[in-house]
């Protein structure tokens, strides 16, 4: 059971196909990250997540149900333009916002100050928005986020305009919310934090899902057989024919060489190591996994030429 | 309490306790009272010095009528004018030179000062000379007993103008009385749509420039944002409305009773009232005129029918504001800079001058072509309706505009719903209005 599917989206712009017919499935309690170039569709896929737009055709469903209204208290939502009210108080509006997510005054200030405990922000509660700094300002927007403890946290671009020590930061954060049981939806351009991250992705690319999964199922169907070897060698003549594989490249420095080498058709690990241990003491042997940006790369770049 | 009321009590509080809405809410009674009494009460004020006129009469006849008042005093001088222009005088502020018998010669009087002569000084020299000359020509006819017969010929005059009632009856109106209260009106609905109506503008744009409006409309439906935004801002409006109405009675009370001049004036129309009310028991030594006075601006005042006209002026007051605040909040979801605002708001304001034009030229003919269309047409009459209002307008002209006016103002509401939704969400280039039409249709 999926925690969140869309099936079948499809939202028309006049002018353009914003989505068309897009699928995805989240498992719940897993970080899913939504990725595609500038103007994919993916704001606009979060949006009807979100109900602030409809679509023209498709479903959303929460554990199987159709989506209905009172759905949106079960999602935290941190959109891309994202600000606060800069005249007003942070305590004031950070209450009033969580009144909007359906919570009491009472139980509010509770969270709210609990949050703000936590943060160590509790000196912040009657300053206004304006005096605090970018920083200061994304964690009460995170507070808010998270506030009304929604099942589904959707953030759209988390990390920019974030310096690395705060995009960092946001990181361990989505990380601790998904150890507490939440289910993540976030959408980014940083192909680094989605290989440490994201348990699962959909790659969007002009309105279409062109590569959706788990990431490191999609590493596997993307590698290209190639494999990083360290050799011990204390010098002497060092052979590096097999018919197992073909160097690509091989570089001698004290007492190791590391080499990467492409496999052969129809060859397997084991053969080489055992090719390769018989005449050297093995290091580390590692299979090269492409990058998600690589990925991310050759998908987008490669439905472009075909589209050419 | 639901999401739409909690967004109308930010909206509310937050305007309300901000130090200039205080500011401006307490000191614009006192600055519209000091408009209306500061001027008065200069013009009360006499200046303690007195100042002495020279009076040169070659006749004799003239120079013993004039009399010192608080301000002037008046001495007779035998010199000559070109004494006094060649000597180094300070004493005196100015010559009334009178070189012939003035009845003859009316220029044969001239006056003299090296500083600019007051009004006040003419206007008294000219009284004083008048009253003189005019008894000395009614003499010079010998008619017996003329004085007598002028006198008696001076009638004063003022046309008594009378309303039908419906039921027959006869009211005494005042075409001024009804006029001023309908000007007051329609200035304040005026004043009330451009300036709440633009609050609003600046609270929609305020969320989208500072990117909040995306995080709001997740929790909550965009059209409840709108409504709790214009419903709050309409509150706030109506407090500061009532706060004016309280003090600005209050302020011109307190003014005409310190000074002085209307404090016989109340206790009269007081007098009257309690006359009028026990039994119409007259007192010894009350002025009949006065009481006579006093009755027919009681019933003006009670021709006026001002249960109705407040319930229409609220009415109008609601579906105008509503009608302009609704364009404002589209034009405020639609544009990301202040500067781009002119575009938009050029014409919305031309339609809110052309009606106060339409109003203030209604007053002179409040049934008029002009008066009658611009009140049925949904985007004047909340303006003009109020000058025709304090006139007694037939209740289906009434009704028919209102009911215009109010289905006129959801019309667009609900349009400017649909531009705002799709408004508030796209930042970048200043959309064309074609493009805010085609917003409609998403």
């Amino acid at each position: 059971m999926y925690f969140l599917e869309a099936e079948d989206v499809v939202k028309q712009f006049s002018g353009h196909l914003a989505l068309n017919k897009v699928s995805i499935q989240v498992p719940p309690g897993k970080i899913f990250g939504l990725l595609g170039p500038n103007g994919a569709g993916k704001t606009t896929l979060l949006r009807i997540i979100n109900r602030i737009t409809a679509p023209d055709s498709g479903s959303i469903r929460f554990n199987g149900l159709e989506s209905k209204p009172e759905d949106v208290f079960r999602i935290g939502y941190m959109p891309e333009e994202r600000g606060l009210y800069k005249k007003m108080k942070v305590g004031e509006q950070a209450i009033y916002l969580a009144r909007l997510k359906g919570l009491s005054y009472p139980e509010a200030k509770k969270r709210l100050t609990k949050w703000f405990d936590k943060f160590e922000i509790t000196s912040w509660w009657n300053r206004k928005l304006e005096e605090l700094s970018k920083g200061m300002q994304q964690k009460i927007q995170f507070i808010i986020t998270v506030i009304h403890e929604p099942e589904l946290l959707i953030f759209d671009e988390p990390f920019s305009g974030f310096d690395p020590v705060n995009a960092d930061r946001v990181k361990q954060e989505i990380l601790e919310l998904k150890y507490l049981g939440h289910t993540i939806i976030f959408s980014t351009h940083n192909m680094a934090s989605v290989e440490e991250i994201c348990d699962g992705i959909a790659l969007i690319d002009r309105s279409k899902v062109v590569l959706s999964g788990e990431v490191n199922e999609i590493r596997n169907r993307f590698k290209s057989n190639i494999l990083n070897v360290s050799l011990r060698w204390e010098g002497g003549i060092f052979s590096i024919d097999s018919n197992y594989y073909t160097v690509l490249s091989a570089k001698a420095q004290a007492g190791e060489i590391k080499m990467r080498i492409r496999k052969n058709p129809g060859a397997g690990n084991s053969e080489i190591i055992t090719e390769l241990s018989g005449a050297h003491e093995i290091m580390s042997f590692a299979e090269e996994l492409p990058s998600m940006n690589d990925i991310f790369i050759n998908t987008v770049s490669g439905t472009n030429s075909t589209q050419i | 309490m639901n999401k739409i009321g909690i967004i109308i009590r930010r909206e509310y509080l937050r305007r309300v306790s901000k130090k200039s809405f205080l500011l401006v809410t307490f000191l614009m009674p006192f600055m519209v009272a000091a408009l209306v009494f500061v001027p008065l009460w200069l013009s009360s004020i006499r200046s303690d010095e007195v100042k002495t006129v020279a009076v040169m009469d070659t006749t004799g006849k003239y120079v013993s009528l004039f009399e010192d008042t608080g301000n002037f005093r008046f001495i007779n001088s035998d010199k000559s004018l070109n004494d006094y222009r060649n000597s180094d005088n300070k004493e005196i502020f100015a010559f009334l030179n009178i070189t012939g018998d003035l009845l003859q010669n009316p220029k044969a009087a001239t006056l003299y000062s090296e500083k600019q002569i007051p009004g006040e000084l003419s206007r008294l020299v000219n009284q004083t000379l008048e009253r003189v000359l005019e008894e000395e020509k009614l003499t010079s006819f010998n008619i017996p007993n003329l004085r007598e017969i002028i006198n008696e010929s001076k009638v004063d005059f003022s046309v008594q103008t009378i309303k039908w009632g419906a039921d027959g009856s006869e009211n005494t109106s005042s075409a001024m009385v009804a006029s001023v209260l309908g000007m007051i009106f329609t200035l304040v609905v005026y004043m009330f749509i451009v300036a709440y109506g633009s609050m609003v503008m600046q609270g929609v744009m305020e969320e989208k420039t500072n990117r909040i409006v995306e995080l709001m409309i997740s929790s909550v439906r965009p059209f409840d944002l709108m409504m709790g935004k214009i419903i709050g801002i309409a509150f706030v409006g109506l407090t500061q409305l009532f706060l004016w109405g309280i003090m600005t009675s209050a302020l011109v009370a307190g003014g005409t009773f310190l000074l002085g001049g209307g404090a016989t004036d109340t206790s009269n129309v007081q007098q009257g009232m309690s006359m009028a009310q026990g039994g119409m028991l007259m007192q010894p030594g009350v002025n009949m005129a006065a009481m006579q006075e006093v009755n027919e601006w009681l019933g003006i005042i009670h021709s006026i029918n001002f249960v109705e006209i407040g319930i229409f002026f609220i009415l109008y007051f609601i579906g105008g504001y509503l009608l302009y605040a609704a364009i404002f909040a589209a034009i405020g979801s639609a544009i990301n800079q202040q500067e781009d605002s002119n575009q938009f708001i050029a014409p919305v304001m031309v339609f809110m001058v052309f009606a106060l034009y339409a109003g203030i030229y209604s007053i002179d003919n409040p049934d008029g072509p002009l008066a009658f269309w611009c009140s049925m047409i949904p985007f004047t009459s909340p303006v003009v309706m109020m000058v025709r209002l304090p006139y007694d307008v037939p209740v289906w002209e009434l009704l028919v505009s209102v009911a215009l006016l109010f289905a006129t103002a959801l019309a667009i509401t609900w349009l400017s719903a649909k531009i705002y939704r799709v408004g508030i969400l796209m930042y970048g280039k200043k959309p064309s209005i074609k493009e805010m039409i085609k917003w409609v249709k998403y």
